[in-house]
């Protein structure tokens, strides 16, 4: 691998960071997993004067449930952190449904899940995940910490709402009112593929009722697609067959495909439609706690 | 105490791969793991369109970068007559483009530097300005008669046409078809797809002033070949090149043609009088190195009612990109595509077949198969298929009833190709019961109340492994033979040379396997070189599964000349005559008194030290082998597959591979070989493909659009083993590297198709990605093709 020449700094805590990204006024990048960056530094499709690289950063690796039930995910924390954790199995199913699909397993050792949320790649899994729980990032900077929403946060393809001289430090997803339901699943032609079309789903669950629900959708358009307005046909309903195929045609509506060697437009619509379907199902099919 | 042939590693033992020692320590030895002293590195600039006119190079803002050495753009080669190179099939192939480049991914330009990061760098600093000509990407754009000519450059050529070809008995052919009952027709296309090695090609040239020596460490699969045409083009004396390809991160056909970063490599390091290292990257390999397939092929099956093939006509239009660089025996246009049916008893067939020029990268190289026979097997396969399924019949009975017959053997194909032996019919009944051919009706019925759709799909072929005979096969001229050599050392070990070239395939093991099978002298006890053209004897190489066949036959041969002069010795130890002596494996005896005897061991150490009078001494011999004939291995596969309707995504339920290669050296060995080709035949059937958009740009240039499977996706395979011995070959072997990939992916698709007959669906083209099996299913209509389409979303 050849990349162009870049300087390489490795601070030792988030303060040290954020002044090294101030001072690259916008030719500095973050180096956390580098399974997205490395590739395009090889391909130099990115050529950074600067690396900043956070991993020797201690204590940013954290999986945490808060007392209130939310859930706080540190920026160092890898895929398979959270494919392997007891918790999240237990406590947070869109997130325990979507790690176990992330890139493929030598990836998941690596990349961030941090990390992918800010890169922002249209077919990117935690972007649409983060969305669908209506999740928020917690960024530092030299003027000190902010919450962005995670409905703010995505602007484009592989652009996100961060200040050059940010960093996002930590995912919050909001605790459920209720139990937290949901789903997720891809397709793709091959393991570490990227999607064709994939949809995430969490659902607020009480009883049999549906107290709040998200969506958001990834291969599908020029971004990550939040389509969370599809909630009203559910909230404050059950998951019979009427509310799913309701909700999931309004899923289905709001994804932007075109057609490409991965499939027609129609096709991964109609592929939107049955996976939002099919989660939905087989949470109607599980005994709620 | 005679010797047990598996304990020292002979025929037959699964003896573990002595290769793996280096290999799994990290301790091989690839090309970009050499490095001399003083070496330079070049990288290539290649162009970004597919067709266009070069108005302007400006290298200056390269050759002012520090650390820069050398730039060498299309009109210095010219300058020096190497601005194109022959092809293995008589055409000629841009090395950097003077006037035109002609597909995305050709070099333009070559930049030596200190580091590669220079090299890559001031590549970037290169500004070429081209003049963009309209692109052709399929063989029905070259066709049109309003196309712009691809090769302006050739003098003669007319339109985009590359050949037409035919064979065959075209007047029998038409009376078989006027005479039957059901004709049945097919028309499909196999796409382009690209071997991919692990490695990618490289080289490192080292030119020597003081001794006119040029070395040439370098990826090939056939060294002596690039020997010979670098002599050709380079102009430079034979016997002071030395080609060396040191370990091959697999080569799959990829690595057997010439490239021409080798030739631009060599001609930088005879100018800069330093070593030049050229290591392409992998969207290099995949963008410019050859390709496999993109044949476009119809035809149709004249039949009786009751099942009997009366004739077959087939068609192909096949497209070979900017240059024909097909690395085929150069009298066959289209490979050995005639192969085709002749696992079947077919009195009568004609193929025609047509090629074009495209703005696409040149190559149809062998992936992994003996010159066009995995296109000719697919269609085979598919078009029987379809047969069976007009003619209403069973399609593993509508095999049996014309498959050749045991004792027809040997069997004159259609086409004219001569079959040696098989057992075909007991091939697939080991395969129809493995896979529980009978009941899976019952299975069909059950998974439909699950909403699934299940179905069945077999392939059985022959195919011509191990060119030549040199009355039929060579390249450019040279007849296709090849060669061992072996030298027994006064211990009774032993080193062995051949002209073929292991590419990870197992040599190292295997050639010392039949050794130790022929002398009895231990596997272990022999060293195994290829590769280097100034120690190994000239052999044409390793690609068509042609080394068992061929160097495996040589290497038996050898051993049998050193086993002749080793009797003489030992008739002198035992002091009789040489009439009196019989062999079991590792020694002579006395006929007659089994006890006095001596080994092999000790005829050796006697060559060196106690020779009969007037014998020349030593103990070694060189053998090259002209098989009388190709090898015909057979083999069934059977998959059994199961369709989400909703998504069109297929899983493989059960795979029931039965092969029959002859006689097995190494059997594990073996059935890598066959796991590994069933894995690219799934990933062709299934994911893998390279096209082009409409304006040539290539989908398919890197990993993130080729796709190659990996353990998560790819099925389970059940291995079955028969053996027929193949009737020519000194040792009763058949080549099988090829056989799954060749014959696989058939199976995998007539599975698929099996499970939408009754939904109106003929035929899928590959690869069967699950919206095209969705489209299918809910149109009912054939998919067919893979369109120029936009890339990315």
């Amino acid at each position: 691998m050849y990349p162009s020449r870049f300087k390489y700094e490795s601070p030792k805590t988030i303060a040290e960071a954020i002044k090294l990204l101030d001072a690259g006024k916008g030719e500095a990048k973050i180096l956390a997993g580098g399974q997205s960056l490395v590739p395009m530094l090889k391909l130099r499709f990115a050529f950074p004067e600067q690396l900043v690289d956070i991993n020797n950063i201690p204590g940013l690796d954290y999986i945490r449930f808060d007392a209130d039930g939310s859930l706080h995910i540190g920026a160092l924390v890898r895929h398979e952190h959270l494919e392997k954790s007891v918790e999240i199995t237990n406590r947070q199913p869109t997130i325990a449904a979507a790690a176990p699909l992330v890139a493929d397993p030598i990836v998941r050792t690596r990349g961030t899940f941090v990390g992918s949320v800010c890169h922002a790649d249209p077919q990117g899994d935690w972007a649409a995940t983060m969305i669908a729980l209506h999740g928020y990032l917690v960024v530092q900077g030299p003027k000190g910490k902010r919450n962005i929403d995670m409905k703010d946060f995505v602007l484009g393809p592989y652009a996100n709402a961060l200040n050059y001289n940010e960093i996002a430090i930590e995912a919050v997803i909001p605790a459920p009112k209720g139990v937290a339901r949901g789903g997720y699943l891809k397709l793709e032609r091959r393991v570490g593929d990227f999607a064709t079309a994939s949809v995430a789903v969490s659902l607020d669950m009480s009883s049999d009722t549906v107290l709040g629900a998200g969506f958001a959708l990834a291969g599908v358009g020029g971004k990550t697609i939040d389509a969370n307005e599809a909630a009203s046909a559910l909230i404050g309903q059950k998951l019979t067959d009427a509310t799913i195929a309701k909700a999931a045609a309004l899923v289905a509506a709001k994804a932007e495909p075109r057609t490409d060697h991965r499939g027609s437009a129609e096709y991964k619509r109609h592929i939107i439609e049955t996976f939002v379907k099919r989660i939905l199902i087989a949470n109607s099919e599980q005994k709620v706690a | 105490m005679k010797l047990d042939e598996v304990k020292i590693g002979g025929m037959g033992a699964s003896r573990r791969r002595v290769e793996d020692n280096r290999f799994i320590r990290g301790k091989g030895n690839y090309v970009d793991d050499i490095v001399l002293p003083g070496m330079l590195h070049m990288e290539i600039l290649r162009s970004p369109l597919a067709h266009a006119r070069i108005k302007s190079i400006d290298t200056s803002a390269a050759w002012d970068m520090p650390g820069v050495r050398l730039v060498l753009t299309g009109e210095m080669m010219a300058a020096r007559n190497l601005a194109w190179m022959p092809t293995l099939s008589y055409d000629t192939a841009a090395v950097l483009a003077t006037d035109k480049v002609r597909f995305q991914g050709q070099e333009v330009c070559a930049v030596i530097a200190d580091d590669p990061y220079i090299a890559k760098d001031a590549c970037g600093k290169i500004v070429v300005e081209y003049e963009v000509l309209p692109p052709i990407v399929n063989p029905v754009q070259a066709a049109a008669p309003d196309a712009v000519q691809i090769r302006d450059d050739k003098a003669g050529q007319v339109g985009n046409k590359v050949f037409d070809w035919e064979i065959g008995d075209k007047a029998r052919t038409d009376k078989a078809f006027a005479d039957a009952d059901v004709v049945s027709k097919i028309e499909l296309h196999y796409p382009r797809t690209h071997p991919s090695p692990m490695e990618t090609c490289g080289s490192l040239a080292d030119y020597d002033r003081a001794t006119g020596k040029l070395t040439v460490y370098m990826t090939s699969q056939a060294p002596h070949i690039v020997r010979a045409a670098v002599a050709m083009v380079a102009e430079l004396p034979e016997q002071n090149i030395r080609i060396v390809t040191p370990d091959i991160g697999g080569g799959f056909g990829n690595k057997v043609p010439i490239y021409p970063g080798y030739v631009i490599a060599i001609l930088a390091s005879i100018l800069t009088e330093k070593p030049v290292k050229w290591i392409e990257d992998k969207t290099g390999n995949l963008t410019s190195t050859g390709f496999g397939r993109d044949v476009y092929l119809k035809g149709e099956m004249a039949m009786r009612k009751d099942g009997k093939i009366l004739g077959v006509r087939m068609n192909t239009i096949s497209d070979h990109g900017a240059f024909f660089a097909d690395a085929q025996p150069s009298k066959f246009k289209i490979g050995l595509m005639h192969s085709a049916f002749a696992a079947y008893d077919i009195p009568t067939a004609h193929m025609f077949a047509t090629g074009y020029y495209t703005n696409k990268a040149p190559g149809g190289v062998a992936y992994r198969c003996s010159f066009r026979v995995t296109e000719a097997m697919f269609f085979q396969e598919r078009m029987v298929q379809a047969a069976a399924d007009d003619l209403g019949m069973d399609q593993a009975e509508f095999r049996r009833i014309n498959f050749v017959k045991d004792e027809q053997h040997p069997h004159r194909t259609a086409f004219g190709f001569l079959t040696d032996s098989g057992q075909y019919e007991k091939c697939l009944d080991i395969g129809l019961e493995a896979i529980g051919y009978k009941n899976f009706a019952a299975e069909k019925a059950e998974a439909a109340k699950r909403g699934r759709l299940l179905g069945i799909g077999i392939s059985t072929m022959t195919e011509p492994l191990g060119a030549g005979n040199s009355r039929e096969y060579d390249i450019l001229g040279i007849k296709m033979f090849d060669s061992a050599e072996l030298r027994i050392h006064m211990s009774g070990k032993a080193l062995l040379r051949t002209g073929s070239r292991g590419q990870g395939t197992g040599h190292e093991t295997t050639w010392a396997q039949i050794v130790a099978h022929e002398l009895g002298i231990p596997a272990d006890d022999i060293l195994v070189e290829e590769g280097d053209t100034d120690t190994a004897p000239f052999g044409m190489g390793t690609y068509a599964s042609r080394s068992t066949p061929v160097a495996g036959a040589a290497i038996a041969m050898v051993a049998r000349k050193v086993r002749a002069k080793a009797r003489k010795l030992a008739a002198h130890l035992l002091e009789v005559s040489e009439e009196d002596i019989e062999w079991e494996l590792g020694r002579f005896y006395v006929r007659g008194n089994q006890e006095r005897g001596v080994t092999i061991q000790e005829c050796a150490m006697a060559a060196y030290s106690n020779m009969p009078d007037g014998m020349e001494p030593g103990l070694e011999n060189v053998a090259y082998y002209d098989p009388p004939n190709l090898t015909w291995p057979f083999a069934c596969y059977i998959a059994k597959v199961e369709i989400d309707p909703e998504t069109g995504v297929w899983d493989v339920l059960q795979f029931v591979a039965v092969d029959d290669c002859g006689v097995r050296i190494n059997p594990m060995i073996v059935e890598g070989q066959i796991m590994g080709g069933l894995t690219e035949a799934y990933a062709m059937a299934n994911m893998q493909y390279q096209t082009y958009d409409e304006e040539g740009n290539i989908i398919g240039g890197n990993y993130m659009d080729f796709l190659l499977p990996t353990a998560w996706e790819t099925p389970g395979f059940e291995l079955y083993e028969v053996v027929t011995p193949c009737p020519h070959h000194p040792i009763g072997a058949k080549g099988v590297g090829e056989c799954a990939t060749v014959g696989g992916p058939a199976a995998f698709v007539n599975a698929v198709m099996d499970a939408l007959k009754d939904k109106g669906v003929r035929n899928i083209d590959m690869p069967l990605m699950p919206n095209r099996v969705y489209e299918a299913l809910t149109t009912g209509k054939d998919v067919y093709g893979m369109p120029p389409v936009r890339s990315g979303n």
